[in-house]
């Protein structure tokens, strides 16, 4: 490994230390899930810790896409859009059953899992996960970041 | 075509003076309020708005029709999630509608766990909408207090239920489980965190310029358009109609509390405030009288024996020592706390056609397993009379009811859940027509949306 | 009032307009012709001793697959009705048949009727005649048939729609 790859992967090492420990995240949300959201965001179980504790409520100026909740498919196209306006790189994760697999709404309304409309990195199970599965999944995700895996 | 004036030249057309184009002004159906989907679509002539159109049907979910495909407990979890801060109460509310219709009674113990329990529920979803409404006008302080406390009630309902928000604790005939030992001094101490965070919430919003200036005559709608629009609930009690379903038709144990019905006069966003925040007072007013009251007592204890573990419980049962086998207590795993037999027996109605028999029945006799499997398998199960009942508890928004149809069958053949939070946001724009944009955020706050119960 | 007489008094004014009464479970309930509805309507609201100002829920059941009701009038309109002044409660239903469906519409009585009829054409497709706005409430534009329908299956999918403005 020459002189100038050993400085690059260094970079890459420390661009991916950087992003992992401060992620943007768009909350996307939409259902029941958002509850456990809110919990993990604030104090008791804080996700600010981890360097992801400010959401940023454009899709521009975020890196991570936070699915929360239900998506209905009156509500697809929206979270199309959304995920198309992001700016690279960026990540997705789909929290809670219903954005996995469209949990126990298997029905005319409800996507069934929302890796049919756009690609996934992470997915945290659970309607609604523990905050404690919220942290552990945000942690796989901060991996994922360090490596820089991209999904897209 | 009149002069442009100042304003317009510095402006450009259509800055508020009337005269101009309006600007059509898409707000949602994702945006940061975390209240859930909606779109509002605004004309706007400069800052005021002109003109709204409110969209639903962004997290339509299909309860209705799910609920016909189950039998009248699979409901249940489908009841959880369209309240979603105050899961408790619809659970109950729908539990009650069916056994209105199949028309037995609760155990009185179980009538005093769902008052306290609703009312647990009701803290939680006020503190959700006043520390969410809060942070949008940018009191982020108060979000972190009011969820740190709803953090607080959270460990008390999973202690009770064994899951902190989608909880599934009522059954048509009584609830899932009795309440666990040491729920007393858990309530006190939760209460008493309560409190403390709604005291400190007061001092920082109660008498805050910036937060009345925001909040003051701000969503304004007059009592005769609020009852035409069938508002229930905190927004009816703001504008001065003390109307609650709890005092109207009183049901559970609501009849032998003692509490307060706030209301305000002038029906704007600072009033509904106050409204919800004694509102909180009052519900643990409520749960405190009702858990002081709550009858249990001694139980009828006719058997000899100290209690024996499952295994050897069904052991001793195979081998055809089955003497006095029913009588004999068992010690249940933890995750079945509060199911053992006398404590299921004074929470649920005794009524062998409606309600789970107990484990201890459930493996110990025959009986008790056909029970068991009547009430399981598909083409038996709970069978109501057919009909039509329709039954309404006070939700946190107002009169959540269920219209509940039957044919006789083990299935619903139709549930309808009337939502309470449907009339505000029929009513939403006539809240911010004239006023300005920014005034939106406020009151479409203080209307505590909840998707899932809006758009089921 | 209480709900006898309530039924008592609708009889009296409204005549053989009333198809039938029950007061099942203790919800006084009163199954009136589809021409007479808008007259009924205007008189729970406005008599003095009736005075349901609040609507309460306005609402469809799909009979097609109700053992015994098969051949009868398909879709059943239930009305709620509640009055604050009195603490009484009514239960309106009209019955109209499939390929009749059309219902004279209670906003001009009630505005909560708006939505809660939007709501109704949406999941039903009965048509509330006279509506200032009928257009879909919970579901998508594009989207066909009236899913709370008995004769629509649960898990049928539709394309997924684009994005639009």
């Amino acid at each position: 490994m020459g002189v100038g790859s050993f400085f690059t992967s260094r970079l890459d090492e420390a661009i991916g230390w950087a992003r992992k420990y401060s992620i943007f995240q768009y909350p996307f949300v939409t259902a029941c899930c958002g509850m456990e959201y809110m919990a993990t965001a604030c104090s008791h179980y804080d996700v600010d810790r981890f360097g992801a504790g400010l959401p940023r409520f454009s899709p521009r100026q975020a890196d991570v896409l936070f699915v929360v909740g239900t998506i209905s498919h009156k509500m697809a196209p929206v979270l199309k859009r959304i995920y198309d306006h992001m700016t690279e790189p960026k990540w997705v994760v789909a929290f809670g059953v219903c954005t996995c697999t469209g949990g126990f709404y298997d029905n005319y309304a409800t996507v069934q899992g929302i890796d049919t409309i756009i690609p996934v990195d992470v997915y945290i199970p659970g309607c609604p996960p523990r905050p404690e599965s919220v942290i552990d999944g945000l942690m796989k995700l901060q991996d994922r970041i360090a490596v820089g895996a991209q999904r897209y | 075509m009149a002069e442009p004036t100042r304003r317009e030249i510095m402006l450009g057309e259509g800055s508020g003076t009337g005269s101009g184009q309006n600007l059509t002004v898409g707000m949602g159906p994702a945006h940061p309020a975390m209240h859930g989907i909606i779109r509002i679509l605004a004309d706007l002539d400069g800052e005021i708005i002109r003109k709204a159109d409110v969209e639903i049907g962004y997290l339509h979910r299909a309860f209705e029709k799910d609920c016909e495909v189950g039998g009248w407990n699979n409901a249940i979890p489908y009841t959880d999630r369209l309240n979603y801060v105050s899961p408790l109460i619809n659970n109950f509310a729908y539990a009650n509608a069916v056994e209105k219709l199949l028309g037995i009674d609760v155990t009185e113990r179980c009538k005093y766990i769902r008052t306290i329990m609703s009312e647990i529920s009701r803290v939680c979803d006020h503190l959700t909408c006043i520390g969410a409404s809060a942070m949008e006008l940018g009191a982020f302080t108060v979000f972190l207090y009011m969820i740190k406390a709803r953090e607080f009630l959270w460990e008390l309902v999973e202690d009770v239920t064994g899951a902190r928000l989608t909880i599934s604790y009522g059954r048509v005939g009584g609830v899932k489980a009795d309440l666990p030992e040491g729920f007393d001094a858990k309530l006190r101490e939760a209460f008493k965190q309560t409190r403390e965070v709604l005291d400190e919430v007061h001092r920082l919003l109660t008498g805050n310029r910036i937060f009345m200036d925001r909040m003051v005559g701000v969503g304004v709608i007059s009592r005769e358009e609020t009852i035409a629009y069938a508002i229930t609930g905190p927004l009816l009690r703001a504008a001065g109609v003390g109307f609650d379903v709890r005092r109207a038709s009183p049901h559970w144990a609501y009849d032998r509390v003692e509490f307060e019905v706030t209301t305000q006069k002038d029906g704007d966003n600072y009033a509904r405030y106050l409204v919800r925040m004694a509102e909180m007072e009052q519900a643990m007013r409520i749960a405190e009288q009702a858990l002081a009251a709550i009858p249990g007592g001694p139980i009828n204890v006719d058997f000899e024996g100290r209690p024996i573990d499952p295994a050897a419980y069904v052991d001793q049962g195979k081998q055809g020592k089955t003497e006095g086998l029913l009588l004999v207590p068992i010690t249940l795993s933890p995750n079945l706390g509060g199911q053992d037999r006398k404590a299921l027996e004074r929470v649920n109605a005794h009524d062998k056609r409606v309600v789970l028999p107990p484990k201890e029945t459930a493996y110990g006799s025959i009986e008790g397993l056909m029970n068991h499997f009547m009430l399981i398998m598909e083409g038996y199960g709970i069978r109501p009379p057919p009909g039509e009942a329709y039954f309404a508890s006070e939700g946190a928004n107002g009169e959540l009811g269920f219209y509940i149809v039957s044919d006789g069958g083990d299935r619903p053949y139709r549930v309808r859940c009337r939502p309470p939070c449907l009339p505000p946001m029929a009513a939403l724009h006539r809240m911010i027509e004239g006023g300005m944009i920014a005034d939106l955020i406020p009151t479409f706050g203080s209307v505590n949306m909840i998707g899932g119960e809006l758009d089921r | 009032m209480d709900g006898a007489a309530i039924l008592e008094r609708l009889r009296a004014r409204l005549g053989s307009a009333i198809v039938e009464t029950h007061a099942q479970c203790g919800d006084h309930t009163a199954v009136i012709e589809r021409a007479a509805l808008p007259g009924a309507l205007s008189l729970c609201r406005d008599a003095a001793e009736l005075a349901f100002d609040v609507l309460m829920d306005l609402t469809a059941v799909d009979y097609q697959k109700y053992p015994g009701r098969e051949d009868g009038p398909r879709f059943e309109v239930v009305y709620h009705l509640y009055s604050l002044r009195w603490n009484h409660r009514l239960r309106i239903k009209v019955r109209v048949d499939e390929d009749d469906a059309v219902v004279p519409t209670a906003v001009p009585l009630w505005p909560i009727a708006n939505w809660l009829e939007r709501e109704v054409w949406d999941m039903f497709g009965v048509r509330f005649e006279g509506h200032p706005d009928p257009r879909r409430l919970l579901m998508y534009e594009e989207f066909v048939g009236h899913p709370l329908r008995k004769d629509y299956p649960i898990n049928r999918r539709q394309p997924l729609i684009g994005p639009r403005i």
